[in-house]
């Protein structure tokens, strides 16, 4: 659609801009104060330069928990994204299940995060959970919160569990715009089950699915609830990932400098990746834009 | 043969995520002698008991109340300032317009981590700490540019011709907006107002932050109450089970619409 230039469009804009300024900027600009400046209370503050992002850099810790949170993304994309098409390969096309299955797929993305965490804590538990106990009986010897494999093990999966479905439902929306001629076609060529996904739908499915791998890997990477919930961070530091850590640091020991500091490298991350799903959109738009105008 | 094995699939994999939901209700239909003493599949003393706890002690019904009402104001402001600044986005543009759309995305992506502290400072500072209506505007850091989003995808399929044609009916913009466009993108408001409602009633980290008691969310209610009198599991269990109720109950309207409200109005 042909766009009209008017300035005058920032007056429906304004509203926004404030509240968001209010919520975004200014709390944003506090963390800047504190990553540059020293306190020793009384609203006195002390220029620090770049000390706070020199102590982190080097910092043991945050190297420690950047390595558990890129591992943790890792494994999440890796099992999630196949998983995902996988399912929405699988999911019926049309008709009432159809419905129903979309319905329950949709439910664990609608649970508060720490009832998530909840729900796996006590389904792992040996003594009253059905996952724990049936480890137990079958004698495997399993407990999250003793064991790091164990709480890892315990964390992926529930995030699998409850992210697995998006990808799929993502996934799922790209598959129905293919039109029934592709399949068609497909079968008059005689091509194998292989060679539609290859070059039927796997391209179809191109542009949802790098929505999906984008939005799986930010919300791993800024995870928090869940698996708090869950290990609270441990055994030990075993899954303690970034979000956990900073909260930790700011608001458990208050070491305001270095948290601080900390945020805007995080930052720094989430603006890079924004980015990048900024462009994809943006293309995918134009994609779409330009082939309803073709039709 | 093949739509067998599509069937066994599904059907695994709707186990795999109804099971942990299953194991939830199961324990909060159970006594506490039953939780722990033995270990069985369904209910065998069946009992309400869990949830007449919950629905008759004001320290945890206020829970839900609360979350509710910063809920509903958060979905309120979110689509009232979001509806006409969706509405520039979709059909002019002007200076600025695609930074100031980058902008919000970066918001939506951000870790609520790294404002958690900045946001206790900041309503402590101006009095709002453990109020309503400041968990809803702390939570508009993401649901303002998640319905910004979510509506300027379902208003750029409005042709513009429409907008034209009401002018030269001699329509004011303010009468057009309400009487006109809003009709045509109601499933739109619809879905955008669903998802605020859904990430504002699943978020934890900043309502906790922001209240102590007179707003405690019931997510917050749940960490605390649990770890204080022991092991209560079965009520621990009921208020599980009431927080999944709000979604569930609403999904079934929007559910040609998750992939498109979680992909912020892009699919």
């Amino acid at each position: 659609m042909e766009k009209t230039q008017n300035n005058k469009a920032w007056f429906l804009v304004l509203p926004v801009l404030v509240i968001v300024a209010f919520s975004a900027v200014i709390p944003l600009m506090t963390v800047v104060n504190y990553a540059f400046n020293d306190t020793f209370g009384n609203n006195e503050f002390f220029w620090a330069g770049l000390e706070w992002f020199d102590e982190m850099v080097h910092s043991e810790r945050l190297h420690e928990a950047l390595g558990r949170q890129a591992l943790f993304s890792a494994i999440i994309l890796a099992i999630e994204v196949p998983l995902g098409i996988f399912v929405a390969l699988n999911m019926p096309k049309k008709g009432f299940w159809s419905s129903v299955v979309l319905v329950l797929m949709a439910l664990p993305l609608l649970i508060p995060f720490n009832v998530v965490g909840t729900i796996w804590q006590i389904f792992g538990r040996t003594d009253i959970g059905l996952l724990g106990h049936t480890l137990a009986a079958i004698g495997i010897d399993y407990n999250y919160t003793n064991d790091p494999l164990d709480a890892w093990i315990t964390v992926v999966v529930m995030d699998v569990w409850h992210w697995t479905s998006l990808v799929a439902l993502l996934c799922y929306a790209g598959l129905q715009s293919i039109p029934q001629a592709y399949y068609q076609a497909a079968k008059i060529d005689q091509a194998s089950r292989w060679a539609v996904f290859r070059y039927i739908e796997l391209p179809k499915m191109k542009g949802v699915l790098l929505i999906a791998v984008l939005l799986r890997f930010m919300d791993s990477f800024m995870i928090y609830t869940e698996p708090f919930v869950v290990t609270g961070g441990g055994p030990g530091n075993s899954t303690t990932f970034l979000s956990i850590d900073l909260v930790k640091m700011a608001v458990g020991q208050f070491d305001l400098g270095p948290a601080a500091a900390f945020s805007l490298m995080y930052f720094l991350v989430i603006l890079l990746v924004s980015w990048v799903f900024y462009t994809v959109m943006t293309n995918l738009d134009r994609a779409q834009t330009s082939m309803g105008e073709g039709n | 043969m093949r739509i067998k094995s599509q069937a066994v699939v599904m059907a695994l994999y709707l186990l795999f995520l109804m099971l942990p939901i299953y194991w939830l209700l199961n324990m909060s239909l159970k006594t506490n002698a039953e939780i722990t003493g033995t270990f069985s599949l369904y209910p065998h003393e069946f009992t309400l008991r869990n949830y007449r706890v919950i629905l008759t002690d004001p320290s945890w019904y206020m829970g839900y109340v609360n979350s509710i009402i910063y809920v509903v104001m958060n979905t309120v402001i979110s689509i009232a300032v979001a509806l006409p600044a969706a509405y520039a986005f979709s059909r002019y543009s002007f200076m600025g317009d695609k930074h100031l759309f980058f902008w919000l995305l970066t918001n939506r992506m951000s870790p609520p981590a790294v404002f958690a502290l900045p946001f206790f400072q900041l309503y402590s500072s101006i009095g709002l700490f453990d109020t309503h209506i400041a968990v809803a505007l702390a939570h508009c850091l993401f649901n303002v540019p998640l319905a910004v989003w979510i509506l300027e995808g379902f208003m750029r399929g409005v042709p513009k011709e429409i907008d034209e044609t009401a002018y030269i009916d001699g329509y004011s913009f303010p009468r057009f907006f309400v009487k006109i466009f809003m009709p045509l993108i109601a499933s739109g408001i619809g879905v955008a107002a669903f998802f605020c409602f859904m990430f504002s009633w699943v978020e934890l980290l900043l309502s906790r932050t922001l209240t102590s008691v007179n707003a405690k969310p019931i997510a917050a209610t749940m960490t605390r109450t649990v770890s204080a009198s022991g092991m209560d599991w079965g009520v621990l269990a009921a208020a599980g089970v009431l927080t999944i109720v709000p979604g569930a109950l609403v999904i079934w309207f929007v559910r040609n619409y998750i992939a498109k409200g979680f992909a912020l109005g892009r699919v």
